[in-house]
Order: structure tokens, then C-alpha cells, then sequence
């Protein structure tokens, strides 16, 4: 699905990342940590082609992302819903439209969907919301909003960047149990968190992965997780 | 090359959902309103420039080029047998159509303009003048002088040519001049619209950004700017053009005055011209548009 062998991506003169392979299983899920900075957001990014590798094989959905055009990669994305921890939204947007916009931008009809849609707002709570803007949004219907964005294309694997990095504990919980769930459902997640709480408390839950980004190579982490 | 009318029609329609992706610019919209109107509004003149220009170095290279003048000075007893005189040369020279000669009434008509209505002709030693119209490849000038200069002592050829290559040369330069005038404010509109797309491109950068990331095409993104800075660019060249006829039919009639400014203008079918200005801005506000977005979604990569 998402394959990365012996990767490295340098910028500005450093290398952020070195010899990483990983391999991302349909149904698989994944927490990916290390401490601030250590290139979380940067492997987020070679996973969905919004990054290319200066060294080694990026492979999405069997493709060789370096032989991809712009519009290839644009197909990726709607095969692979991103969770940014800063959300991005299209601030004139109401929180339903914004949701809607990976159907808009594949051209999809929106009546059509609209069912589809209202359920999935109801799904993650932000029912009543849904006409809002986003920037009367709270930090944790921000996450929620971004989460129904991202899965709404109904995506193969789900890319979570600090999904709880602003929210609350009980919020976090609830953002998990919703990640979880679609675990469940046989989507394929990866999650970068600096969060070990969560973590442990997703293992509770699922099997998960948990890898750590350390001098700039990724490891698995260590049983006290 | 064909149109593809049913792509024209869909970008004409548009999609709602798309136009809504970006956020309305107030501020660069007017601006791209009112230039695309500004320019359209002068390439109406230019074009009436242009036009009326084409239609003065028509006149002068055709109609003019096809007659020519005889002026016989001679003592008043000789001037009528001179002028038969002539008018015998011409009617045995070939390229010659015809030949007359003008009468007084006619002559004080080419003085007036000087000297009034009331210019007693008779009284006046002034030379007479006789019209020789062209036909097929027209007369050999020198021939015909040598012949006039031998057997009409007094007449004189005036081919036109003197003075009127300079002003058929000025008024093809003035007609070339409009056209240049044309493609300068095309160019100009163009450069006007890519800036404003390039303004409205790096002002939406976040936008760009939320699109790719979930998973708009650069074509999807580029249409949602092009659609909006085309329909403006119709929009205000439309507004101008009206303008612009309107001014052009406020001018002077040519009946008024009979010179050319007052012939700057269209006639017949040179009418339809202007209304393809708008057409014209919106087809360059197009190709800027999409030209500018594509550049800058490949640097955004």
C-alpha cells in the first residue's frame, strides 16, 4: 500500500531523515513518535507524496512516486486522508463544505452525497456545527472536522499528524475511539504523536505499531510502550 | 484547430462548487472590472482609427490613383483651342477613359473653399482644368507629357503622384499605427491580468495548499482562478466596448465637417468589430490567467 525502502530526505544542506523502510499493511495501525522535530511530519509527508525522498523508494499504491506527475499524486490524496494538527481549512468554507471538499475537488455531487455527508458530521458530533466557520470552531471540533475531511472519500489509510496536539484529555480519547473505529472498519492508520499516554491507551484497544524516530532512523520502540 | 463548444459551455456555465473553493477578492476583482474595461473602451478607438484609416489610404491609392489633372495656362484667345487641343491628345492616348473638361461652375466649386462664393471666374485669368480618368493599366505620364509639351504648348500633367503617395503612405502608416495600438493594448491587458492572477495566486497560497491536500488536480485549481479572472476580463471589456461605441457615435458626422477626423468612425459592417473586443479580452484574460496558474502550481510543488 505504502512502501518506503532505505529512504532519506535531506533539506537545506541536513539530513532530517536516513535508511528508513517501512511498510504500511492494509488494516494496519501504526503510531509513529519521537520527540519535536525529529521528522514526524516530515515521513508523514514522503508517505502521501507531499515530500520526495532524496534517496531510496517511495513506493503509493505500486506506483514509484518519483515517476508520478502532479495529478498522479493528486489521486494518491484521495486515497489517503490527512489529519494536520493545524487542521487547514478554507476559512470562508462552512464546516459542512470544508468536510465536502474532497468530494467537491473530485467532482463529485454533493446532493447526491449530501445523506452520506450528514451522517459522517453526526458521526464524529459536530451536527449542530456544521454551518459555523471554522474559525468558530473549538481546538476539538477543529480535529473532528479535519478527521470527517479526511475520511470522507472513504480513503485506504488515514495519515494523523498530532490529531490531539490541541485538545483536551477526554477529547483525545474521543478522536482515538473514532481512529480506532475505523481501524475496525479496515482502513490502514498511522499516527504521529508525541503522546505516550495515547498511545498506551490505544494499545489497550488495538494492536498498533509503535515506531520511533530517533537520530533521525526509525525504530521500533521499546516494550514500556 | 476546432472549438469544443461543449468544454466553452461548461467553462461558461461553471461549476458552483468549484467557483466557491476560492474566496471572493473584492479589491482585485474591480481592479481587473475596470482595467479590462479601460482597455477595451481604447481599443475601440484604436480600431475606428484603424478603420477609418484603412478606408482613407483605400480612397487615395484606388480612386484618386485612377484620374489625373491637365492644367492649360494660355492667353484667353488661345485657351479654347488649346483645350480642344488636349482633349484630342487624350482621346487617341491609350489608358485613357475619358477625358473632359471641367466647367466654370466646377472650378469656383474647387475655389470656394479660398475664396468664397462669390468668385467671378470669367474675370480671373485662372488656367483651365481638365479631368482625364484612367482605364486598364493606365497612361505612360512621360509619353503623354511629351506629346501635351509638342502639341499643347500650355498644359500641364498633374498624375496625382506628387502629393498623393505621401498622404496614401500616411495614412497607411496611421492604419498600421491602430493595428500596433491594438496589439499593445492586448498585450497590456494581458500583463495587467497575469499580475492580478499572479496577486490573487500568492494571496490564496493557503487555500492552494488545502486543495492539493485534498486531492484537487492543478487543472481543477487553475479553472477556479481562470473561470473567475476570464468572466471579469468579458465582463468589464463588454462594459468598455459599449462605451467606447457610444463615444464613437457621439463623434461628428462626416457630414458636418467631410475631413477625416470627423470620418473616424465605422461604417457597414465594421460595426460588428467592436463587439468582438470583449470576446477578444476574455480569450487573453484566459490564456494569462492559465498560463500565470500553471507556472505557479509547478513552483508550488
Amino acid at each position: 500500500m505504502i512502501e518506503l525502502d532505505n529512504v532519506a530526505y535531506s533539506y537545506g544542506g541536513g539530513e532530517l531523515l536516513s535508511e528508513i523502510s517501512l511498510k504500511l499493511a492494509p488494516g494496519s495501525f501504526h503510531f509513529l513518535t519521537g520527540p519535536s522535530g525529529a521528522g514526524k511530519t516530515t515521513l508523514l509527508k514522503l508517505c502521501y507524496g507531499a515530500l520526495m525522498p532524496t534517496a531510496g523508494d517511495v513506493r503509493l499504491f505500486d506506483a514509484d512516486v518519483r515517476g508520478m506527475e502532479r495529478d498522479d499524486i493528486a489521486m494518491v490524496r484521495r486515497r489517503v486522508g490527512v489529519v494536520h494538527q493545524d487542521c487547514q481549512f478554507l476559512d470562508h468554507l462552512s464546516v459542512s463544505d470544508n468536510i465536502a471538499l474532497p468530494l467537491m475537488v473530485s467532482g463529485q455531487d454533493l446532493l447526491r452525497e449530501d445523506a452520506n455527508l450528514k451522517e459522517l458530521i453526526g458521526w464524529v458530533g459536530l451536527k449542530s456545527r456544521s454551518d459555523a466557520l471554522p474559525p468558530e470552531l473549538s481546538g476539538g471540533e477543529r480535529q473532528r472536522a479535519a478527521l470527517a475531511r479526511a475520511i470522507i472519500m472513504s480513503p485506504d489509510v488515514i495519515l494523523a499528524d498530532e490529531p490531539t496536539g490541541n485538545v483536551d484529555w477526554e477529547m483525545s480519547q474521543r478522536l482515538l475511539r473514532l481512529l480506532i473505529e475505523l481501524n475496525r472498519m479496515g482502513k490502514t492508520i498511522m499516527i504521529a504523536t508525541h503522546d505516550l499516554a495515547l498511545i498506551r491507551a490505544a494499545k489497550a484497544h488495538v494492536q498498533a505499531r509503535v515506531l520511533r524516530i530517533s537520530n533521525r532512523r526509525l525504530q521500533l520502540a521499546g516494550a514500556d510502550l | 484547430m476546432t472549438l469544443d463548444i461543449a468544454k466553452i459551455s461548461d467553462f461558461v456555465m461553471g461549476d458552483a462548487q468549484a467557483d466557491r473553493v476560492v474566496p471572493p477578492t473584492g479589491f482585485t476583482a474591480t481592479l481587473t472590472l475596470f482595467s479590462a474595461a479601460a482597455m477595451a473602451f481604447l481599443a475601440v478607438f484604436a480600431l475606428a482609427l484603424s478603420l477609418a484609416a484603412g478606408r482613407l489610404a483605400d480612397r487615395w491609392g484606388d480612386e484618386l490613383a485612377r484620374t489625373s489633372t491637365i492644367r492649360i495656362s494660355s492667353p484667353d484667345g488661345q485657351m479654347a483651342a488649346q483645350t480642344e487641343a488636349a482633349l484630342r491628345v487624350l482621346q487617341t492616348t491609350k489608358g485613357v477613359a475619358s477625358a473632359r473638361a471641367l466647367d466654370a461652375e466646377e472650378q469656383r466649386a474647387l475655389l470656394e473653399p479660398w475664396f468664397g462664393p462669390d468668385l467671378p471666374v470669367d474675370t480671373l485669368p485662372i488656367p483651365q482644368l481638365i479631368e482625364v480618368v484612367e482605364e486598364g493599366d493606365g497612361y505612360d505620364a512621360q509619353g503623354l507629357r511629351l506629346r501635351l509639351s509638342a502639341e499643347v504648348p500650355g498644359a500641364v500633367l498633374d498624375d496625382h503622384t506628387r502629393w498623393r503617395r505621401p498622404l496614401e503612405r500616411a495614412a497607411n502608416r496611421l492604419r498600421l499605427l491602430g493595428w500596433v495600438s491594438m496589439g499593445l493594448i492586448g498585450a497590456a491587458t494581458a500583463a495587467m491580468i497575469t499580475l492580478a492572477a499572479n496577486a490573487a495566486l500568492a494571496a490564496n497560497a493557503q487555500v492552494i495548499s488545502v486543495l492539493r491536500l485534498v486531492g484537487a488536480r492543478d487543472d481543477y485549481i487553475a479553472n477556479a482562478f481562470v473561470r473567475r479572472f476570464t468572466l471579469r476580463a468579458l465582463t468589464g471589456a463588454a462594459i468598455g466596448a459599449v462605451a467606447g461605441v457610444i463615444g464613437v457615435l457621439l463623434l461628428p458626422s462626416a457630414e458636418a465637417g467631410g475631413g477625416f477626423l470627423t470620418g473616424l468612425g465605422f461604417q457597414g459592417w465594421h460595426w460588428i468589430w467592436p463587439f468582438f473586443i470583449p470576446v477578444l479580452a476574455a480569450g487573453v484574460a484566459f490564456a494569462a490567467t492559465r498560463g500565470a496558474a500553471l507556472r505557479t502550481l509547478r513552483e508550488m510543488q
